[in-house]
């Protein structure tokens, strides 16, 4: 136990926050506790991260009142580092230590590992920020974070973008504050983490707050709470018997980055693909897909081969993918629904078509509405809607529920059973075991660049594991 | 009405409202402002502009700029007084197709493979006409002329290239998927959009449009000139800018670049008819790109 507990460093009564017409926030209270994980627990568009940015100054309020917000560092989602600067003048960004006007480049290395050791980070401080990977940069921007001594620290969906072990780093960096005092907000959509750090989960439903439970809630109840009605099951998974090879990826290697990929995908059939991030999963599908070049190996589709590094190619024999970013890759933000529906299909619109599968796939808002101002879950359902436009016969699907809620996601699940039933091959890359193990008919696990190898139906999380940490010797 | 539809309409007309503003303090400050001929003239004098600038909008849709096109547009011009016009827009084209081949399969930024051909087509049309103005044949000449009396061909041909300008960007597969390209190119690609060959297209379509607006100019002239349109492009880019479109890509409407053309060139009548002084003018004319474009971006917040 610690003695920080039960001074309150922070307390939000009654904010309330219109965006126009829209109420995101509707009289929410919140209290951060030194020495307390809070988890702040909801659907995406259910108003988290506009607290958050309330709490941090950035969007002001309509009523309601706040105090005590003058130690509080938030890190956002989006991370706030500037690439071409390096690790220590990324920590002291604004702040730089100076020496007869100018920057103080050895007081700064001085200062740097210092830290960076607070949040186990082993890099040269004069890296460049852009060299490193997205959870080094993160750890940066927690460590900048509490040189500033914040009392509070926010953070805005670290998790989504890491990996199960810079998660457990993370989460036991937190733990470590957490006992030095520190009072914690945490949001995530990984309901495990919870079940691991929260010392209390408030409980956010379109824009107020439904419910504050404490660390032994189940999941059950979290999810319940969320989305408002029961949930039946988290892995609606409806199996099919598996009909002819629909994919088959034979040897496939790219020197230096993937080598001898065999992958086999039949008809009515999900395989997965797990391993760690760095294990070559996304770079195998978009070879596959022709977005990169490989150097050795084939990929046929119903059993006609694909030319390489041929976009066109692949999707006129009936390959679609799903990109992992979704805003980066997937989406043209500035268009509308409509428009991102048709853009694999522009040759050959049907209007009618695309109405039906927009009713199809539950998008809230319209046809004709910014795809910008929709969640998470509702842009990752326009992204796989554009494929299912285009008919075809196998659709890689790389990432695909990351920073989506739970009932979006048992949604996207939803599309995957119908893609199935309907003869159509589905190939799953996910980090999130639970979910690649729940709706996979197969799991291939892929480590260092390898096919680690193939588990049936029914694998648990530690075998998987254990695939996808393993040494393979060259 | 619901607040997004107040700021969609808002956003896609604030350029109109300027215009309508302008038009009628000028109105009010100058009665030869509002008489039948000189409302024609500023047509006129919009018209190589706004075809320069509509090019210019497919290239800003898709996320690149254009910087030759006012050096095009002398070139073709001039290629065309002294072959027949419509070699000029053949001419104009291949530059635009260049600018396409150095920018997809070159992988230069837009901004300096254009800035390239704005040198070299500049330089081309001083080598083919030895620095001198060459007259223009009947065919650019009637170009710049009148149906009737009230009906000069430039306005016409402005309008008709508004309209084909609208066309292609609403109505065809090209259009569409400047506004993927613009809006995000990696999407665009993954989604099996051939990008590199759509903006060989897309550029090369701004070169014939320069073209165009080089042949219109010379043909209300009656003379190919090797200094003209100098510096046209910036006033096409602003036109642009004035009407709504986003140097990042991804929006832009001809209807928009149309009103931007209208607005500078009803400013310079303007200032003209108010007896301002030239140099005065171009402060002005600064002031006002830069507060359309301020508007817009608080219109965006």
């Amino acid at each position: 136990m610690n003695t920080h507990r039960n001074t309150t460093l922070l307390t939000a009564r009654g904010i309330t926050k219109h965006f126009g017409a829209t109420k995101a926030l509707d009289g929410v209270d919140l209290d951060i506790n030194a020495g307390e994980v809070h988890v702040l627990l909801g659907e995406n568009g259910a108003g988290k991260s506009t607290l958050v940015k309330v709490l941090a100054g950035i969007h002001g309020h309509d009523s309601g009142t706040i105090e005590g917000r003058t130690s509080l560092a938030v890190i956002h989602q989006e991370l706030a580092l500037v690439p071409e600067l390096s690790v220590a003048e990324n920590l002291f960004l604004n702040r730089l230590p100076r020496r007869f006007g100018f920057v103080d480049r050895a007081e700064m290395r001085r200062r740097a590992p210092e830290l960076l050791n607070r949040v186990g980070l082993d890099v040269d401080p004069d890296a460049k920020v852009r060299d490193l990977g997205i959870a080094q940069q993160q750890m940066i921007e927690i460590a900048r974070a509490l040189d500033k001594d914040a009392g509070v620290l926010i953070l805005d969906e670290p998790t989504a973008v890491l990996t199960d072990t810079e998660t457990d780093r993370l989460l036991r960096i937190m733990a470590q504050l957490r006992d030095n005092g520190v009072g914690l907000t945490f949001i995530t959509h990984h309901l495990d983490e919870i079940q691991r750090i929260a010392d209390r989960v408030t409980v956010l439903r379109d824009g107020r707050s439904v419910g504050v439970l404490g660390p032994r809630a189940t999941t059950q109840h979290m999810i319940e709470l969320m989305v408002g009605r029961p949930i039946d099951e988290q892995y609606p998974r409806e199996r099919q018997r598996a009909g002819q090879p629909l994919l088959r990826i034979s040897g496939l290697t790219k020197n230096g980055v993937f080598s001898d990929i065999d992958i086999e995908v039949h008809a009515g059939e999900v395989v997965g693909i797990a391993g760690l991030v760095g294990a070559g999963r996304t770079e195998v599908a978009r070879a596959a897909f022709g977005v990169d070049d490989y150097d050795s190996g084939t990929v046929e589709v119903d059993g006609k081969p694909l030319r390489r590094h041929d976009v066109q190619a692949a999707i006129k024999a009936g390959l679609g993918l799903v990109p992992e970013d979704r805003k980066g890759q997937g989406l043209v933000l500035t268009a509308t629904v409509g428009q991102n529906l048709e853009l694999v299909t522009l040759e050959n619109r049907d209007a009618k078509r695309l109405h039906d599968i927009a009713g199809k796939l539950r998008v809230k808002g319209r046809v004709d509405q910014p795809v910008k101002e929709l969640s998470g879950g509702n842009q990752q359902k326009v992204v796989i809607g554009k494929w299912l436009l285009a008919d075809p016969k196998v659709l890689i699907l790389d990432e695909p529920t990351r920073g989506v809620d739970v009932g979006a996601k048992v949604e996207i699940y939803e599309l995957v059973n119908r893609m199935t039933a309907q003869g159509r091959a589905v190939l799953l890359v996910s980090s999130d075991l639970p979910e690649v193990i729940g709706m996979s008919d197969r799991v291939v696990v892929m480590a260092h660049g390898r096919v680690a190898g193939e588990l049936p139906r029914g694998a648990t999380q530690d075998q998987v594991m254990a695939l996808a940490v393993q040494e393979i010797s060259a | 009405m619901t607040t997004i539809s107040i700021r969609k309409y808002a956003s896609e007309n604030g350029a109109l409202a300027g215009l309508l503003v302008l038009a009628l303090a000028l109105a009010i400050s100058n009665p030869a402002f509002l008489t039948a001929q000189n409302l024609v003239n500023v047509g006129v004098q919009a018209a190589a502009i706004a075809i320069l600038a509509f090019g210019m909008t497919f290239v800003v849709v898709a996320g690149g700029i254009d910087l030759s096109v006012g050096s095009i547009a002398a070139l073709a011009a001039m290629v065309g007084a002294l072959t027949a016009g419509p070699v000029g827009l053949v001419v104009g084209a291949l530059c635009g197709l260049v600018n396409g081949a150095m920018i997809s399969y070159g992988k230069l930024p837009p901004f300096i493979a254009t800035l390239a051909m704005l040198s070299v087509a500049r330089g081309l049309t001083l080598v083919v006409s030895e620095g001198q103005p060459h007259n223009t044949d009947e065919l650019v000449t009637f170009l710049g002329s009148n149906l009737a009396p009230m009906l000069p061909l430039p306005l016409l041909l402005m309008l008709a290239f508004f309209g084909i300008t609208g066309l292609i960007l609403t109505r065809t597969n090209l259009g569409r998927r400047m506004y993927a390209i613009g809006g995000n190119e990696e999407a665009a690609k993954l989604s099996g959009i051939d990008v590199r060959r759509q903006k060989l297209w897309i550029y090369a379509l701004s070169g014939l449009f320069a073209a165009a607006a080089g042949l219109v100019l010379a043909g209300r002239l009656g003379s190919a000139g090797p200094q003209a349109a100098a510096g046209y492009e910036l006033d096409a880019i602003a036109a642009v800018v004035i009407g709504g479109a986003s140097l990042s890509g991804g929006v832009g409407r001809a209807t928009g670049t149309l009103v931007g053309a209208l607005v500078l060139a009803v400013l310079r009548n303007g200032l003209n008819l108010l007896q301002v002084h030239p140099f005065w003018q171009q402060v002005v004319i600064g002031v006002v790109i830069a507060l359309a474009a301020l508007l817009d971006s608080l219109r965006r917040r």
